[in-house]
């Protein structure tokens, strides 16, 4: 079982947060804090696994990690998988990110160590598709990994499904459609605030529809 | 314009996506918190909008901020509103949020499960897909219940991107619901071989983490396995299989014999790094599960070490710790295989990686001899004094003394170094385990006899310096070590040279700073010194010193009364008293040593720490028993004499025990784990107190060199302990002479035990003459070790048999109305008793069908038997498992066969008997009695049969008439009525019982305007007509004429139906005859018995065996004595009275079950001794049943 996957930049900024196992915020972000600067202190050419110890879980867990370029992936994993293959594993879900982002981010460091876009050093991910980023990393992360168990390690069958559910989304408009209707939808539905001041009381007032005179 | 800015700053607010938040975030660096406020306050703006589009943004920007560390949990509502948006793409971002935050203490996790199954039901596989992932993350003991149908059917779905989806979440489903486990599991199989490459990868994962847990129930899966194993090209399945395998091993060794070959195949030929790794992992755990048994594995074992080496040689860091780890496990059985490499690990050491420093020390553990630890252990300080970092310092330090102390101390030739290590290392700054050092050192001072003198040496200089141990460090528990070195010192005084000179060492007032304990500790010894010193003072006849030594004690021990811990200030103020009563008497002249040495007479000595445990409970005592009699309890229903619970106790003493969290107790098992594996205490071989050394000619005289002056000493007096390698090697070299010379003495010389002696550890005589006392163990201690299994393992749960078939109770709770469930049928209502599928006269059915399951269990085992018999299939063709169908067919016709020839037995039997009742010949029956005998062994159950047929359902033999029996008992009686009632339960109702009362006019009056009335209890009322309060009574329908009876039915409604209940209540009546009309009562007290909510119900034996299994039932029993009455009337009148059915009776045993009329179901067993009758009980509720047997217990006394 995988009980945690952490992806943070260079700075402990996390990127990705997916804890497999209930931690309350608090504590997420501590063990975040905490692996960083284990991870932190490790030269890259020393070995890729740090036994977890008190972090997660106790002396089964293990930490099994890679750092690329400005970001750090860590797996915290049990005695039940195995370390090499999850190597493999975090190998697998950074070349999906990066077919899946095309030309992006961070994650060019890694493959195009010569087009350093000055952009990747603020951290963002620009995706083709203008929706969220942050929550497509997670997307993909499902599809890859799921309840802690390792769902699919074949790319192209990943990248498939990723992708039929993008064009999903494109189909419905996306959710970057979404702040321009809530404008004119939500201009709209702060009207009853005139009335309710002055007591006129149940005029329910509703416009779900009005987005499409807008 | 003011109009203006409000609309452009709204139009802002909404504007706002997450690419905005997370580029507002980086824009506010300064005051990001604020920020985040800020954004949170209009996310929470957004929410409180109808637009789903904006309340799905606002949610997605929360998901953001929970990832940065704010809690979101209170927009758990709006998730699940944007979770059950139509659209794909809010559906999507409401699971997400949804796995991110919800969890189990999330209340409105219960408002999401209609919403889930309608998306794990929808045409759109990416909505499904959305679901199940969503809900892997979240999935509730309720919801796995609810969902857990719905999850199973998708297992079947056409889309392998959904199947895999569910395959994989069954194990969550398992962990929070493990009753589903069963049912599912053979689709859980069948998915083993699912076309599509994913589906069949998430099936093998997710038995793979099943098995890991409860191995042994997974074996019959081994066939299946192993062909997957060499059909299968993913290495990913491959990996999780090999793992498997490793898991199963130890529990079946020959399923070790065959693997051996395909796997070591697999190293041969794989290029995967990973998959070799785990075929080596896989080896090692065969090797060690076969360890003695099979004798050419050398070379398997050759080829893994090999293969290891190849890995640690490797460039890459991540291979070279992989070979360290797999390294270790090699040594633990195969320890000369991996010591040839030791070239290899110590170079490890030097590595520039801790983790793979601190594996090479974890092997060099077991690498140690005789022979190298000197030299290994002085590698090892060297690089504790290189090694940056506490942590990995500490680590060493852990290791050095696990290595040296390692099976009671086998390793060490010379305790002398031991003790000197041990000392250079209470010079290391900061370390946490002065505790550890501390203990070795009264460890070996106490074991080893031999070593005081030296020890004491040591101590008192360390006591000397103690400014250097305590003054800088005093704060990270280094100053642990004075406390074993203040205790050496005082309790092996005798040894002292300067004993005046270490008392006044622990005297000083510094020694108040240090920890309170050690204090203690320091008064305490201080008196054992003065006692001594005392001694050889007087028998100096030098009064004037001794007398000193009193005045120095009498000076100093005041600063520790004053102390502020309670221990230090007690002793030191009793010693105190004690010394000043010492000083008196030698003022007068009185010679005191005698008595003051007497405080401290006798030796320790060293008790094993589990002695206390071992004891055995001497015969006849009874821990349990009563000293007293229990105090009586009569208002109590449930509290029984104690000898009934003699089977529960145990569960009940576990349950009361404070609930530790899970973790608190893995951590301690690990820790006590930890401790047993490290401390030479535990390892308990051969407690004989006989082992020890003995004399080795020439070895007590050790050559005194000199002292290397290039090695600066740190402590003046404390001889390093680099001196003592020379001098080992010097004194072997003698050895070695001498031993040439005397080849003859050397015979007599015998050497300690060791588990591992090398040809050349033999030749190594210890330095000193040690005599290793063992720690005492009570007499015929217990040698059982018993590790109690965990009861608060979530995984224990999951320990379930999957290869008995499903019993109908074992179905999944698939979604329902309400509305159809309230309205009960008697039909419907039946769990356990009516095996819907049976479609043959049950009677013919029942038995073979038991018969058959047990066969197939049988016959599982063998197949397994066979398949692990047989020798591999050259090219490692699988052999094919025989399916579950094919397996189900064979045993059912063996069954009916069998069932047949049974049936075929019986009639001959028969003819036989009466062939024996009409000529009574002697040869017959002999010749009948060898047929019994050849038939019992072949199938005892048969014979069973044979005997005693089983009885079903009340259904007599005709052996004995059954006794009438009436259930109407009387409620009262007078001169003018007589009044009988019974209670009739019916499943109809589960709240409401009938009572029928039978009214007798026993005069010559006529009764009218009867009425009866009860006293309600909180628990029990009489259902009264409409209107009427509870004070009024029930009209009788009727009159009763002199002579006459009739039969009036009340209804009354109960809440609780576990306990009996007594009401008070009045008839009241007109009795009229000739002379007039008189009012008359007649009180009673209605007893409503728990027999009466009983129902009689058939149950068939499957059903009810499976019922028994389910374990979720509580257990009670009693036993009656005196009864003369047979079995059968016995049973008949349980039958009758508490309303059982017998479900088989097997001779003076009958099993009977009922169930009561809230759906409590109730089993007995019933065993009739030679005039005692045992009746065990189990009921889903402990109460009922207590009450139930109480009053059974009151019917079979009668009998």
């Amino acid at each position: 079982m995988i009980q945690a996957i952490l992806v943070f930049n260079n700075h402990g900024k996390p990127r990705l947060v997916r804890f497999y196992q209930r931690f309350p915020e608090e504590i997420q972000q501590q063990i975040v804090r905490e692996t960083f600067h284990l991870v932190l202190k490790r030269d890259d050419n020393i070995c890729n696994f740090l036994e977890g110890g008190s972090l997660i879980g106790g002396a089964d867990y293990k930490l099994i990690y890679r750092h690329y370029a400005t970001l750090y992936f860590v797996f915290c994993v049990d005695s039940s998988e195995s370390e090499l293959g999850i190597l493999d594993l975090i190998q697998v879900f950074v070349e999906t990110l990066d077919k899946c982002f095309e030309n992006v981010c961070e994650l060019d460091l890694i493959f195009h160590m010569d087009k350093v876009c000055p952009l990747l050093e603020q951290g963002s991910w620009k995706t083709e598709f203008r929706t969220c980023q942050a929550t497509c990393v997670h997307y993909i992360l499902q599809e890859v990994v799921m309840g802690g168990m390792v769902l699919e390690t074949n790319m192209n069958e990943i990248v498939a499904q990723i992708e039929a559910q993008n064009r999903l989304e494109k189909s419905e408009g996306g959710l970057s459609a979404a702040p321009a209707r809530a404008v004119s939808a939500v201009k709209n539905i702060n009207l009853p605030e005139i009335p309710r001041n002055i007591n006129i009381g149940d005029l329910n007032i509703k416009v779900p529809n009005l987005s499409q005179f807008v | 314009m003011a109009l203006k800015m409000v609309k452009g700053s709204i139009d802002r607010m909404f504007d706002k996506n997450l690419q905005d938040l997370v580029r507002g975030i980086r824009n506010h660096k300064e005051d990001e918190a604020k920020y985040i406020s800020q954004c949170i306050d209009e996310i929470k703006q957004e929410l409180k909008q109808d637009n789903i589009a904006v309340k799905a943004n606002a949610v997605c920007k929360l998901t953001y901020l929970q990832m940065l560390g704010y809690d979101i949990s209170w927009a758990a509502f709006n998730i699940i509103e944007v979770m059950s948006a139509s659209k794909f793409t809010f559906k999507r971002v409401g699971y997400l949020a949804a796995s991110q935050c919800f969890h189990e203490g999330t209340d409105v996790i219960m408002l999401t499960t209609n919403q889930i199954r309608k998306d794990l039901s929808s045409p759109s596989q990416y909505d499904t897909g959305v679901a199940l992932t969503g809900l892997s993350c979240f999935v509730t003991p309720d919801l796995a219940r609810d969902l857990a149908n719905d999850i199973m059917t998708l297992m079947s779905h056409t889309k392998p991107y959904i199947r895999k989806k569910a395959v994989l979440i069954m194990y969550k489903v398992f962990l929070k619901y493990p009753e589903s486990l069963r049912p599912a599991f053979p689709r859980l199989k069948e998915k083993l071989e699912d076309p599509d490459p994913g589906v069949q990868s998430a099936a093998v994962n997710v038995i793979c983490e099943l098995a890991r847990r409860n191995p042994k129930n997974y074996l019959s899966l081994a066939p299946l396995f192993f062909k997957l194993m060499t059909s299968s090209t993913n290495n990913w399945v491959l990996i999780k299989i090999i793992k498997l395998f490793g898991a199963l091993t130890p529990l079946e060794p020959r399923l070790g014999k065959k693997l051996i070959e395909p796997l070591t195949n697999l190293i041969h030929s794989t290029s995967a790094m990973s998959l070799l790794y785990e075929c080596v992992n896989t080896v090692i755990a065969v090797l060690i599960s076969l360890s003695s048994g099979m004798p050419n594995h050398s070379a398997s074992i050759q080829l893994c070490v090999q293969k290891l080496r190849i890995l640690i040689e490797d460039s890459d860091q991540n291979l070279k710790y992989l070979g360290l780890l797999a390294m270790s496990k090699i040594l633990k059985t195969h320890p000369k295989s991996v010591q040839s490499h030791k070239d290899l690990i110590l170079q490890c050491l030097d590595d520039k990686d801790e983790s793979i420093r601190l594996r090479a020390l974890d092997l060099l553990y077991g690498m140690v001899s005789k022979k190298n630890l000197m030299e290994i252990v002085k590698k090892l300080m060297t690089h504790v004094d290189k090694a940056e970092g506490t942590t990995y310092r500490d680590e060493l330090l852990t290791k050095i003394i696990d290595i040296c102390s390692q099976s009671n101390y086998q390793h060490i030739t010379n305790f002398e170094w031991y003790i000197s290590i041990l000392v250079e290392l209470t010079r290391l700054e900061g370390t946490r385990h002065g505790h550890l050092i501390a203990a070795q050192m009264l460890d070996v001072a106490i074991r080893v006899k031999a070593i005081r003198k030296f020890a004491v040496s040591q101590m008192s200089a360390l006591l000397d310096s103690a400014h250097l141990v305590a003054s800088s460090t005093q704060r990270n528990g280094i100053c642990e070590v004075l406390y074993a070195a203040a205790w050496i010192c005082g309790e092996f005084s005798e040894h002292l040279q300067g004993p005046q000179q270490t008392l006044e060492a622990m005297l000083r007032p510094k020694v108040t700073t240090l920890p309170g304990h050690i204090q203690a500790v320091y008064v305490q010894n201080v008196v054992k010194l003065y006692a001594s010193i005392l001694q050889q003072k007087e028998q100096a006849a030098d009064t004037e010193a001794a007398q000193e030594v009193t005045q120095l004690l009498v000076e100093r021990l005041p600063q520790f009364v004053q102390s502020a811990d309670l221990e230090v200030q007690e002793r030191a103020s009793c010693i105190l008293q004690l010394v000043k009563h010492v000083q008196k008497l030698q003022a007068k002249g009185v010679p005191v040593a005698e008595e003051v040495s007497a405080l401290f007479a006798g030796e320790l000595n060293p008790v094993a720490p589990k002695a206390q445990k071992k004891v055995p409970v001497p015969e006849g005592l009874d821990l349990d028993a009563w000293i007293n009699e229990p105090p009586s309890d009569s208002e109590s229903e449930d509290e029984k004499p104690k000898a009934i619970f003699h089977e529960e106790e145990p569960r009940h003493t576990r349950r009361r025990q404070p609930e530790e969290d899970e973790e608190e107790l893995a951590r301690r098992r690990e820790a006590r784990k930890q401790e047993q594996a490290n401390n030479p205490f535990y390892i308990k071989s051969s407690p004989s107190p006989q082992k020890r050394y003995q004399d080795t000619p020439g070895v007590e005289h050790i050559p005194v060199v000199q002292i290397d002056l290039s090695v600066p000493l740190k402590v003046p007096g404390m001889p390093m302990s680099d001196q003592y390698v020379k001098l080992e090697e010097q004194r072997r070299h003698r050895q070695r002479m001498e031993k040439d010379k005397k080849r003859k003495k050397k015979e007599k010389g015998k050497r300690r035990h060791s588990s591992l002696p090398t040809e050349s550890d033999e030749d190594i005589a210890p330095a000193q003459r040690v005599d290793i006392v063992t720690e005492e163990m009570p007499e015929n201690a217990l040698p059982s070790d018993e590790d109690d299994k965990d009861p608060n393992d979530p995984y224990r749960a999951l320990d379930i048999d999957l290869d008995k078939p499903l019993a109908d109770s074992e179905k999944l709770p698939v979604q329902k109305h309400r509305n159809a469930e309230a309205v009960k049928s008697p039909e419907k209502e039946s769990v356990p008793t009516v095996e819907k599928k049976s479609k043959k006269p049950k009677k013919k059915e029942k038995k073979p069908k038991e018969r058959e399951r047990e066969k197939k269990k049988d016959k599982k085992g063998e197949d397994l038997d066979f398949w692990l018999s047989t020798t591999p299939p050259p090219a490692a063709v699988p052999v094919p498992a025989p399916s579950t169908e094919e397996l189900a067919v064979s045993t059912v016709t063996l069954a009916k066969d069998e069932s047949e020839g049974l049936r075929r037995e019986e009639l001959e039997d028969e003819d036989n008997t009466d062939h024996d009742q009409e000529r009574k010949s002697s040869r017959h029956k002999k010749k009948k009695h060898r047929k019994e005998k050849e038939e019992r062994p072949r199938d005892k159950k048969k014979a069973k049969r044979k005997q005693a047929a089983p009885l079903e359902n009340g259904a007599a033999e005709e052996e004995e008439p059954i006794p009438p029996m009436s259930s109407y008992c009387l409620l009262a009686e007078n001169s003018y009525i007589k009044v009988t009632y019974d209670i009739q339960a019916s499943l109809q109702k589960d709240s409401q019982v009938t009572v029928s009362v039978i009214l007798e006019n026993q005069s010559n009056s006529f009764l009218k305007n009867m009425e009866l009335n009860v006293l309600d209890s909180l628990n029990t009322k009489m259902a009264r007509p409409e209107g009427s309060s509870v004070h009024d009574g029930v009209p009788v329908p009727f009159q009763l004429p002199p002579g006459v009876s009739n039969e009036a039915q009340f209804v009354f409604t109960i809440q609780s139906i576990v306990m009996a209940q007594k009401l008070k209540g009045t008839l009241s009546f007109i009795a009229k005859d000739d002379e007039g009309a008189t009012h008359e009562k007649l009180d009673f007290r209605l007893h409503f018995s728990c027999s009466s909510y009983l129902i009689t119900t058939p149950c068939y034996s499957d059903a009810f065996a499976k019922l028994l299994e389910s374990g979720d039932l509580s257990m009670n029993s009693i036993k009656v004595d005196g009864i003369s009455m047979s079995f059968q009337n016995l049973l008949a009148k349980i039958c009758f009275h508490h309303h059982f059915s017998v479900v088989e009776r097997v001779d003076s045993c009958a099993s009977m079950y009922s169930r009561s009329i809230q759906g409590h179901h109730v089993c007995l067993l019933v065993k009739k001794g030679e005039s005692s009758v045992s009746v065990d009980g189990k009921c889903s509720d402990a109460t009922l049943l207590s009450s139930l047997l109480e009053e059974m217990k009151t019917t079979l006394a009668q009998c």
